[in-house]
């Protein structure tokens, strides 16, 4: 079984079950379950997660993205001050990036003010950071490879019969 | 005045395709959903449309040379090296066409001399009989067998060769079967054709999608190499069907001949679709990968969903079809699609629109997406049990 298939249909829909797994992969079902397993195991798969779009819904969500530079440590690197970064709940993603800063944090909370707080009370005074620059995000398009407004892309009109 | 007596013995020789009939059934119904469809479900990649907008932005609006832009042709070719091993001049021995279509009709037209026999696979694409008709030949078919998951063999292709016999028009991975010729397949026929001397139409439109063995293109063998008329296009690999841009790879003598036709009849391919398909061409491979990859998987999905059934179903290698025997219902290709229609408006296609060998099958194409996929067979399914159960 190529993992690599196995794995892109379930990031196309992590809830594909899995009969439907085992005949697209022209595979036992026995042999999935136990795939999967492993790859969870491994950490290769680390989670199924549903792509929301709470602009959609009655719930207050802001995100913003925080370029942040920071020193590095000796022994460490990045990594330790890293951890201090996405060890907050707040945080919903972090890169170290190359280029004029160090990391892009995702941070997620349910008013401007609230991001605004946690970033000048947390995490610009950790130890190591050096500035912070914050960017709200204002209206969101695609995330994960899905476009999450409206758009006629996709909806192909197709004849019902063609050679 | 009497308008049918107009119409020339050629045009009116030429039989209406028994898709037609079926898509006409079909579209006056509402609710229907199909397995009918022979074109991708991807939209052609944004990367090609988007290079499209620009050159027609930047007013590059007018004729290409005959034979298309050189830096496509040069493109082609070098895809055609780097992909399947076979190397084409593109300044004398490539064209591009309008569609893979075009260049059926212009190879049939440069080859075919009045009742030259021209052999065509049973069951196969709708156009290359009535292609070989309107070029005044005379079209031969070989019943393939789904015992030999309709690949051509060297005994059927010998029992077709005749003195008459000018060329034979191929096509793996195939429509409507999915039928697959490998490397070791075409070793045998390969020295039957040099010892004919005949011409080898090859149509290798859907070469990308190859799931199991690599494609092999039949003009690798060098041997014919120079016997062999390679016909392609942008339509299937990269979703690209409604742009109708394809290409002919041959020998400079037929390329230069089927240019004489080209520029004729067509002038030259629309321009933007010349400069969409250089993007694809040029950075789009990983594109074309990952919908092959959507199509294997939805093959295997519908291959067992079909044999689950009680409708055997070989898996094929190539393509986007399945080709399910339904002899067992004890009804005609033309009745189960028919039936189906009515009963649970699927659309699926009778094996016997592409040609007489085609009956006890249908035609299914897994260009949708498992979801859709697995409503439509669940319907096929039930349809077939209510039959059984008489």
């Amino acid at each position: 079984m190529e993992d690599k298939l196995l794995l892109k249909l379930l990031q196309k829909n992590a809830r594909m079950k899995i009969t439907d797994l085992a005949a697209a992969l022209n595979e036992s079902k026995d042999n999935i379950i136990e795939r999967l397993t492993e790859l969870e195991q491994e950490k290769v798969i680390c989670g199924y997660h549903t792509i929301v779009n709470w602009d959609r819904t009655n719930t207050e969500i802001v995100t913003a993205l925080i370029q942040i530079n920071a020193s590095p440590e000796r022994e460490y690197g990045y990594d330790r001050i890293a951890s201090r970064i996405y060890k907050f709940s707040e945080v919903d993603t972090v890169y170290l990036l190359s280029g004029s800063f160090e990391f892009m944090a995702i941070v997620k909370g349910k008013t401007m003010q609230e991001v605004a707080h946690f970033v000048a009370s947390k995490l610009a005074c950790l130890d190591g950071v050096t500035g912070t620059s914050t960017f709200f995000v204002l209206k969101q398009y695609k995330n994960n490879g899905v476009i999450l407004i409206e758009d006629e892309d996709g909806k192909n009109d197709r004849l019902v019969v063609t050679p | 005045m009497n308008y049918e007596d107009m119409i020339s013995e050629r045009a009116k020789i030429i039989k209406p395709s028994g898709i037609r009939k079926f898509f006409d059934l079909a579209s006056q119904m509402e609710g229907v959903i199909s397995l009918g469809v022979g074109e991708p479900d991807f939209t052609t990649p944004w990367a090609i449309r988007e290079a499209a907008i620009y050159s027609i932005e930047k007013g590059k609006t007018f004729y290409t040379a005959n034979r298309g832009l050189l830096e496509l042709r040069e493109e082609i070719c070098q895809y055609y090296q780097r992909r399947f091993q076979v190397s084409y001049n593109p300044e004398t021995e490539c064209i591009v066409t309008v569609g893979g279509s075009e260049g059926i009709d212009i190879a049939l037209r440069a080859l075919v001399n009045p009742g030259d026999e021209v052999i065509v696979l049973d069951p196969g694409y709708v156009a290359y009989a009535p292609g070989v008709e309107l070029s005044g030949g005379v079209a031969v078919p070989i019943t393939l067998r789904h015992e030999d998951q309709f690949k051509l063999t060297p005994e059927l292709l010998k029992e077709a060769i005749s003195p008459k016999t000018k060329a034979i028009i191929l096509n793996y991975p195939s429509n409507p079967t999915g039928g697959f010729m490998t490397k070791q397949d075409y070793e045998k026929i390969v020295p039957i054709i040099k010892e004919a001397g005949i011409a080898v139409i090859s149509d290798e439109i859907y070469a990308e999608l190859s799931y199991g063995d690599e494609f092999c293109s039949i003009a690798s063998f060098d041997e014919i190499k120079d016997q062999c008329i390679v016909i392609s296009g942008f339509s299937k690999a990269f979703a690209m069907t409604g742009w109708r841009l394809g290409y002919i790879l041959s020998n400079e003598i037929f390329s230069k001949m089927m240019t004489k036709i080209h520029q004729y009849i067509i002038m030259s391919a629309p321009s933007a679709a010349q400069y969409g398909a250089l993007e694809g061409l040029r950075r789009c491979q990983d594109e074309v990968e990952n919908m092959r990859d959507s199509y294997m998987t939805r093959r295997n999905f519908c291959v067992k969903a079909f044999n689950d059934m009680g409708l055997e179903t070989f898996m094929p290698q190539g393509a986007f079809y399945v080709f399910p025997c339904i002899k067992s219902t004890g009804l005609t290709s033309d009745e189960f699609c028919e039936k189906l229609l009515d009963d649970q408006r699927v659309a699926c296609v009778p094996g016997t629109a592409f040609g007489p060998a085609g009956e006890g099958f249908i035609r299914v194409s897994y260009a949708y997406s498992i979801e859709e996929l697995k409503v439509a067979t669940e319907k096929i399914k039930q349809f077939v049990e209510k039959l059984s159960k008489g």
